[in-house]
């Protein structure tokens, strides 16, 4: 069935298995678990409904998603999933779109995933981001309530995200604060019902490999971060409700530039000499050493590139803590190793010395010196074989 | 009973004018590494970001190791290959081998750049095991310990032959633990005939992952092949060489066996050198080796600096005599030497933006020191514990 779907759009069944094979690397399951995720998303009477809310936000998450270079990886995304409400995407609007929200809740109650893009403002004020008469707190929590899976997408509906910087005046506030405070999730209902995709945007394949995976398991992937592994992370702490196969290290551990960290090679000015030769952008305010993501890994547009490997400091954007907060060119808190690269460390730096003729003739003549010792000494030893006779 | 051992100490004075001569060359070396330590790497040697890696690896570690390699091939011919008749001559290679390796990895203390970072080695969260560089630290860390295991009966043997009535509780203490390593020793020797077969292989993949950067006339997939092997031509040399010396220095009675021993050489070295061929071909190198540059130049010295003795060895009556093993020896030391540091320095070019690297005399002399430790150690020891043949039982006349 999925297939013919497939066809009339352009796919070829190649190009569709290429897709959910990456996704399931990118999940990191086993390879030959592929088949099981191929099953899942050729199996059209399984596909999980979603509802699709936007709050305040720009909807780049949604625009990164829909335009990931991955063969019409939006229409696989149609296809695996069944996409109830999403107000983008959608044909509908006014009375016709608020109906099918509200059929789509009721039909599926308890058993739809919830994906929230955007910032959910609670400042008393009825103009900010009212849709349908009703407030934006107010949709998320009816949506909320009745949903299997709440996925907050994006820093905004992760932690406010740059709706939320001072002085914030909409009180702007992410999913987490939404449901701990307003909502009262405890820790069990957290675990079980909350994951949390944050980036400004988060790459696409993340969130398709945790669709994905919620498609096939019917379950939330591992959460929480692995290096340093932090325990005990209080629930309000967005971090332990990451998938850890995107989320679990830091930009840090697998930059490409690393080496040159490692090294004390650093550009100090855009467009000096270290910039030109790639060299480490850790004091350009680049936030990498702080951040836990895997853009180092599987960068953006299938791979193409990412801000980093494009000579732009990382921002932190997963970081609620650091996104405009810190200033985009203060020095990033190394997390791991907890050390910053000592400031006595000289730069390495220069061609190297040249050696002189005097220290050349010096070492050159040692060297001739000992091995013509030893051909003199090997005159000098007896040079008849002993046991000729025997 | 001493009479009756294998090995016996050489009886000698210890303080002679040759020991502080090498004391002395030894105290210049460590000298310059404490000037090393308080100035930094950059200030004695002619390194840089290019050419990382210069004579204390190519030479201390990479031909160090494979110079130390005695100790191995004497273990794989005597235990693995069943030939007892070396088996005197086992313990003293040993000692040298524990000597060239424990010095090739202090060496690499005083090369690396930030060697406060290096406890991060011990730390398994930091560990890379998919490195080469990984492998060849914990192989070459692992055979120091084999080493020193090796050469410890000699120690025991020491305290077991002490005066009983003196040091009766050293006596006990030396006879127990001789008898307890003899049991172990087949699992210490085993270990210690695997080792350098992983890390002197990896020695070789070090410079397969420079790619590029390597001359088409070394660059081969092939080098860890080449570096074992090369490792067996240098390990072999290093035993005839080293027993002349030796006996010679310490005016002891020439050993017969390395005569013998010396005839296998030739064979290891066609063999190397028909991989080489080989690999020169595949890798399209012969067009630099006939363009007599210094590289090309550098190039032949090291094939005809192991062939040249190889067929002396086959075909010449004066190869047999003590004259002829210690000067084949050092041939072949040479070139085996050539050939690594060949791959690692001489073959190496990381572009136009570095001056050529050419080793400054600080340099030099730390590496000079590290070999009159190697020298001065061996000098002592041979004569505080049983380490040479013991000609009382070998029945060799004065």
């Amino acid at each position: 069935m999925i297939e013919r779907s497939l066809l009339s759009a352009g796919i070829s069944r190649r190009d569709f298995m290429k897709t959910v094979s990456t996704a399931t690397a990118v999940m990191g399951l086993p390879i030959a678990m592929a088949e099981k995720v191929v099953a899942q998303a050729e199996n059209q009477d399984n596909r999980p409904p979603v509802i699709w809310l936007h709050f305040q936000e720009c909807t780049g998450c949604s625009e990164a998603l829909l335009r990931a270079n991955h063969p019409s990886i939006a229409e696989v995304v149609l296809d695996i999933i069944n996409l109830e409400y999403q107000e983008t995407l959608m044909a509908g609007s006014g009375d016709q779109a608020e109906e099918s929200l509200h059929n789509a809740i009721e039909k599926h109650a308890g058993k739809y995933i919830l994906v929230v893009e955007g910032s959910i403002p609670t400042a008393d004020m009825d103009v900010c981001c009212q849709i349908g008469g009703k407030t934006a707190l107010q949709s998320f929590k009816d949506a909320a309530e009745k949903a299997m899976v709440v996925v907050s997408l994006g820093a905004c509906a992760t932690t406010g995200g740059i709706v939320a910087i001072e002085p914030n005046p909409t009180k702007a506030k992410g999913l987490i604060d939404i449901l701990v405070d307003d909502m009262k999730w405890d820790k069990d209902a957290l675990d079980a019902k909350y994951i949390s995709i944050p980036g400004c945007p988060p790459n696409p394949y993340n969130v398709l490999s945790v669709i994905l995976y919620f498609a096939t398991f019917n379950k939330l992937p591992e959460k929480g971060p692995k290096i340093p592994p932090k325990k005990n992370l209080d629930i309000k702490d967005e971090m332990a409700h990451r998938p850890t196969f995107a989320y679990g290290r830091l930009i840090h551990e697998h930059c490409e530039r690393r080496p040159h960290f490692d090294a004390g090679r650093f550009v100090r000015e855009f467009g000096d000499e270290g910039h030109k030769n790639g060299w480490c952008l850790y004091h350009m305010g680049c936030k990498g050493p702080e951040t836990y993501a895997n853009c180092s890994i599987i960068h953006f547009n299938d791979g193409a590139a990412w801000p980093i490997g494009n000579g732009c400091p990382c921002i932190g954007c997963t970081e609620g803590n650091v996104l405009f907060k810190d200033s985009l060119f203060s020095l990033a808190k190394v997390a791991q190793p907890a050390v910053t690269p000592y400031a006595s460390v000289p730069e390495t730096e220069g061609k190297g010395k040249e050696s002189s003729a005097v220290q050349a003739a010096v070492v050159g003549g040692l060297i001739g010196a000992a091995i013509g010792a030893g051909a003199m000494y090997a005159g000098k030893l007896p040079k008849e074989p002993k046991d000729e006779n025997k | 009973m001493s009479s009756q051992r294998e090995y016996a100490i050489h009886r000698a004075p210890i303080l002679t004018p040759a020991f502080y001569g090498v004391l002395l060359v030894v105290l210049i070396g460590m000298g310059l590494v404490a000037y090393r330590y308080a100035v930094g790497v950059g200030a004695v040697s002619n390194l840089s970001n290019g050419y990382p890696w210069g004579i204390w690896l190519s030479y201390d570690v990479a031909t160090g190791s494979a110079i130390a390699c005695g100790g191995y091939v004497l273990a794989v011919t005597v235990y693995v290959l069943n030939n007892f008749k070396y088996h005197t001559m086992v313990r003293s290679a040993v000692l040298a081998s524990m000597f060239g390796y424990s010095l090739a990895g202090l060496s690499v203390m005083v090369d690396i750049g930030r060697y406060w970072n290096s406890y991060s080695f011990f730390v398994p969260s930091r560990m890379n095991p998919n490195s080469a560089l990984f492998e060849v630290a914990l192989c070459i860390m692992a055979y120091c310990v084999v080493l020193i295991l090796e050469y410890l009966p000699a120690v025991f043997e020491k305290f077991a032959d002490e005066d009983a009535n003196k040091s009766p509780k050293l006596v006990e203490f030396g006879k127990k633990w001789e008898k307890r390593f003899s049991k172990a020793l087949f699992v210490i020797v085993a270990i210690g005939a695997t080792l350098p077969t992983m890390h002197q292989s990896s020695l070789g993949t070090l410079y397969v992952l420079m790619g590029y950067k390597l001359d088409p006339m070394w660059q081969t997939g092939l080098l860890p092949l080449l570096f074992l092997s090369n490792a067996y031509i240098m390990g072999f040399a290093i035993a005839a060489f080293e027993t002349v010396l030796s006996t010679r220095l310490l005016k002891r009675p020439f050993e017969e066996e390395i005569v013998d021993l010396s005839k296998v050489i030739p064979f290891i070295v066609f063999f190397w050198l028909i991989v080489r061929v080989i690999a020169v071909t595949l890798n399209g190198g012969w067009s630099n080796a006939f363009a007599f540059t210094g590289r090309s130049i550098w190039f032949w010295l090291e094939i005809l600096l192991v062939l040249i003795p190889s067929l002396m060895i086959l075909f010449c009556r004066y190869a047999k005599s003590e004259s002829g093993i210690f000067l084949t020896g050092m041939l072949l030391l040479i070139g085996g030497g050539m050939y690594r540091i060949g791959v690692y320095n001489v073959g190496f070019n990381p572009g136009d933006e570095y001056h050529m690297y050419f080793p400054s005399l600080a340099e030099f002399l730390i590496t000079v020191g590290f070999v009159a430790i190697e020298i001065l150690g061996y000098m002592v020891l041979v004569k505080l514990t049983p380490v040479l043949p013991n000609l009382e039982k070998h029945g060799h006349k004065h």
